[in-house]
């Protein structure tokens, strides 16, 4: 049982981090992006490819910061993914959403974003192979927490926990303390008041799209820490970042990281009562739930 | 003769293409008075403001600031001409506190930012006190202070505001209104749109009258509180007392 | 040649099937401008209610009601009516992308509740013990599939011309005045929320209709059939042949049904032994790059909706002015 909690907090460290892009997007531009999801498993294939090619290059950085089965080469690698899906996501922006919401066709987008998905999603397959891809072959010991009742918690699990909640404290300081962040909340509030305030509004749709796409990065490589990689994960995030959204409220950053814990404990929890075939479900009872007694989320505004 | 500031010709404008709500209008705004513009609902007074500040499109027609032509510019450049705008509804952040609501409105000011906040903070001693605050918890008049006080924060040569008084009580009207007075002896250009036209009228100096989205009449603001025609109109054909 | 036309009475007898679903979709979408995020659940639900309402008596799951078909089918339709009411009821008066979410995640719960709930639908393996009415005299054979086909092609035409009266009518002008200009229809004095939930049952009862019998044509039904796959593939189809338009949607499924057969079959016959693993990806990709291309280059579709006025791109925030 609370070896199920500990895990539900590893866990809603990454789902946090991929909802408060997801979280931000939907607000600002007022669709559903159900490729978001996909950014996350392009961020942990780019780190993929970005480790290999640092460790290679820079042998030194491909030994193991013990007890950690992380490399230097692998924090590098992250950094590098971060930049890359932020630009990709930008690049997504210009090729297809970008156009489609000039053509006036807001409703459309959601049909864009789940072809971008499927398009994403399958090009990975076909580049990666579809067999499950690991960051470090090496079997990283959990360490016993305590004995009676056992409780274990690998390493790798800690730093996870961690780098996530520094990244979100770095995310609340710039939302909280930047004239660049206040800009971000008038645009998710007011996109016209904003603009009525000097806010270029294509520029911070260009910088949610960075924001979104660096964390869901980070996001995707800490669940590939956690578990493995595969073309496939995409698919199966997709539901606990959206349920995450919705249970903080849409367009709230700090309901999306509640919410995500809240996905993540829910998931684990609910092992204890249910056979473990069902954890996929969890996030939709989730959402029905909050929908039955708090539909605008933990956090959120009424908005049409 | 105090300087033309704005100047609008023939405006078509309408937010669907091809379904204009303003036809052929226009009108201008002089520096350090307050203009004017009244009409029956409907009329196209919002409509003519947004258009002016880049938020309805124009289809023919041109709008003109210090001689510069500002037709169809993006919003978000009118602040860096000297223009603020004022909106009627939603007008302040209410997710941010009234001292991120200043900095934002501020943030183009750069090193004159803290000067001109202290400054502000002065002119409005309601929000100096409440700068933690979040703005929603600002009382009506309140908010439309904040909402002036964030149009000043850039400095601007002429304000654009689209009925202040909306929701307000008689004396947070009046103190408004008198506040957009204040505002025009440093010389800066005030167009407004106001529904209170017996109050409005006493304080501006120009006004322009739309209706079904044409100009109808416009004249000195003294001059049409005395006319019949637009007494009978607007202020219930009663004769005003001019106070 | 009889080889030739069993395949064609097959692909025709898969297509129509389809078609029906991409009409009920199309209510939703095309007509009202509902996003459904999980086409796959309400068919699904069609599929399994009829076949286990109308299966005969199993052993290990729910099932061997015996219900006379047409009972089973209708039984199957409510299913699908009962979730489509149940997820409408909590979304459609919120934006509209938690309808989106939620049908998405109803069709992720679904496929997942009837891969684990084996007391309930067999589990991975499937509802066994159904038997395609009037089997008994009629055979297996290839008249039994000819005379579905034409079943099922009365039930296509039938629902076709349902929805043309439904669209022609009142309600169905309700419908595109709500999608079009949501205030505007509130100020009539009409309730959107409830015309919207109308509407979404009324399409999603469609789509049990169709995954009733895409259930019955199969005798069998298992969490396989009901993947986000088929989600978009009747995407794909509603898109391609015309977002409102009836004889579009039509159109769009036996159009990609018969590309995506096509490709299939191309991909297993030419493509190397070792790249066969890919071709579902290859064809998702294939479907992913249809959707966007259409949104991006035709919008419309190639039959594109009849209509005159039609005022989108008009946010709800620039229509405060006067």
């Amino acid at each position: 049982m609370i070896q199920n909690l500990i895990d539900g907090v590893l866990t809603g460290s990454y789902i946090s981090l991929g909802a408060i892009g997801l979280t931000l997007v939907m607000h600002i531009l007022r669709f559903a992006n159900f490729s978001h999801a996909e950014l996350l498993s392009l961020g942990a294939y780019v780190a993929l490819v970005c480790d290999a090619l640092v460790a290679a290059l820079v042998p030194v950085f491909a030994v193991k910061l013990a007890p950690l089965s992380l490399t230097w080469a692998l924090v590098l690698a992250i950094l590098m993914s971060m930049v890359i899906t932020g630009l990709s996501a930008l690049l997504i922006d210009r090729l297809v959403f970008k156009r489609v919401r000039e053509k006036g066709l807001e409703l459309s987008m959601i049909f864009a974003s789940f072809g971008m998905a499927l398009i994403i999603r399958n090009v990975i397959g076909l580049f990666f192979g579809l067999s499950p891809q690991l960051y470090s072959r090496d079997i990283a010991f959990a360490m016993v927490l305590s004995r009676d009742p056992l409780l274990l918690v690998k390493p790798d699990q800690i730093f996870v926990l961690v780098a996530a909640l520094l990244l979100m404290l770095m995310l609340h300081l710039l939302l909280s303390r930047t004239t660049f962040g206040y800009s971000l909340r008038a645009v998710a509030e007011n996109p016209s008041l904003a603009q009525v305030n000097g806010v270029n509004l294509h520029r911070t749709i260009m910088a949610v799209w960075l924001i979104g796409g660096a964390l869901a990065a980070v996001a995707g490589v800490f669940y590939g820490l956690s578990h493995q990689l595969i073309p496939v994960m995409g698919r199966d995030l997709l539901l606990p970042i959206f349920a995450a959204t919705i249970v903080g409220g849409i367009g709230s950053v700090y309901g999306a990281v509640l919410g995500g814990f809240i996905v993540g404990i829910a998931g684990n929890m609910a092992l204890v009562v249910l056979p473990s075939g069902y954890t996929p479900s969890v996030p939709f009872l989730l959402i029905i739930v909050v929908l039955m007694i708090r539909p605008h989320g933990l956090f959120g505004e009424a908005r049409a | 003769m105090p300087e033309t500031v704005l100047e609008a010709h023939g405006v078509t404008a309408g937010y669907v293409p091809g379904l204009p709500i303003l036809h052929d209008v226009s009108m201008g705004a002089q520096a350090g008075q307050i203009t004017l513009i009244i009409g029956p609902n409907g009329a196209g007074k919002s409509t003519l403001i947004k258009a002016i500040a880049g938020l309805v499109p124009v289809g023919s027609g041109k709008i003109t600031f210090e001689s510069q032509d500002i037709t169809g510019l993006a919003t978000d450049q009118m602040s860096t001409r000297g223009i603020s705008y004022v909106p009627q509804t939603d007008n302040i952040f209410r997710s941010l506190t009234i001292r991120q609501n200043l900095d934002l409105a501020l943030r183009r000011a750069k090193s004159d930012a803290p000067a001109r906040l202290a400054q502000l903070l002065e002119q409005f001693p309601a929000l100096a006190a409440k700068q933690r605050d979040r703005a929603a918890t600002l009382s009506g008049g309140q908010r439309q202070f904040l909402a002036i006080a964030m149009a000043l924060a850039t400095a601007p040569r002429l304000i654009l505001m689209d009925e202040p008084s909306a929701g307000l009580s008689p004396k947070a009207t009046q103190d408004v209104l008198e506040h957009a007075r204040s505002l025009t002896e440093q010389g800066v250009a005030i167009l407004l749109v106001e529904q209170n036209v017996n109050q409005a009228l006493h304080l501006a100096d120009h006004c322009f009258i739309l209706a079904e989205g044409r100009n109808q009449i416009d004249g000195p603001a003294k001059d049409l509180l005395n006319d019949k025609v637009v007494g009978e109109i607007y202020l219930g054909g009663r004769r005003v007392q001019t106070t | 040649m009889i080889g030739v036309m069993s395949y064609l009475v097959f692909f025709a007898t898969t297509a129509s099937i389809l078609a029906i679903a991409v009409l009920g979709l199309n209510l939703q979408w095309g007509n009202t401008g509902l996003f459904n995020g999980g086409v796959v659940a309400f068919f699904g639900a069609g599929a399994y209610g009829t076949l286990i309402l109308g299966g005969t008596s199993q052993e290990g799951h729910l099932g061997g009601f015996g219900v006379i078909y047409p009972l089973a089918l209708l039984g199957g339709m409510a299913a699908a009516g009962l979730m489509a009411w149940i997820v409408g009821l909590l979304t459609l008066r919120l934006r509209h992308d938690y309808l989106a979410i939620a049908t998405f995640g109803v069709a992720v719960a679904f496929e997942n509740l009837m891969r684990n709930a084996e007391w309930l639908a067999g589990g991975a393996k499937g509802v066994r013990g159904f038997e395609r009415p009037l089997r008994a005299a009629l055979g297996d054979g290839f008249l039994y599939n000819i005379l579905f086909f034409l079943v099922v092609l009365a039930i296509l035409i039938a629902t076709y011309l349902f929805l043309e009266r439904l669209v022609a009518s009142p309600f169905g002008r309700l419908l595109r005045a709500i999608r079009e200009d949501e205030e505007a229809a509130q100020s009539l004095g009409k309730s959107p929320a409830k015309v919207r939930l109308t509407a979404f049952v009324t399409g999603s009862v469609i789509l049990g209709l169709a995954g009733g019998l895409y259930g019955t044509f199969y005798a069998f039904v298992s969490p396989q059939d009901v993947l986000p796959t088929l989600t978009f593939q009747i995407w794909a189809m509603l898109i391609v042949g015309g977002a409102g338009n009836n004889r579009g949607a039509i159109f769009g499924a036996f159009l990609i049904w018969g590309a995506w057969t096509a490709s299939g079959w191309a991909l297993s016959r030419f493509a190397p032994i070792e790249a066969q693993l890919y071709t579902g990806s290859v064809q998702f990709v294939l479907i992913g790059s249809v959707i966007v291309g259409m949104l991006m280059w035709r919008p419309e579709g190639l039959l594109p909706e009849r209509l005159v006025v039609s005022q989108r791109g008009s946010t709800p925030s620039n229509k405060q002015g006067e």
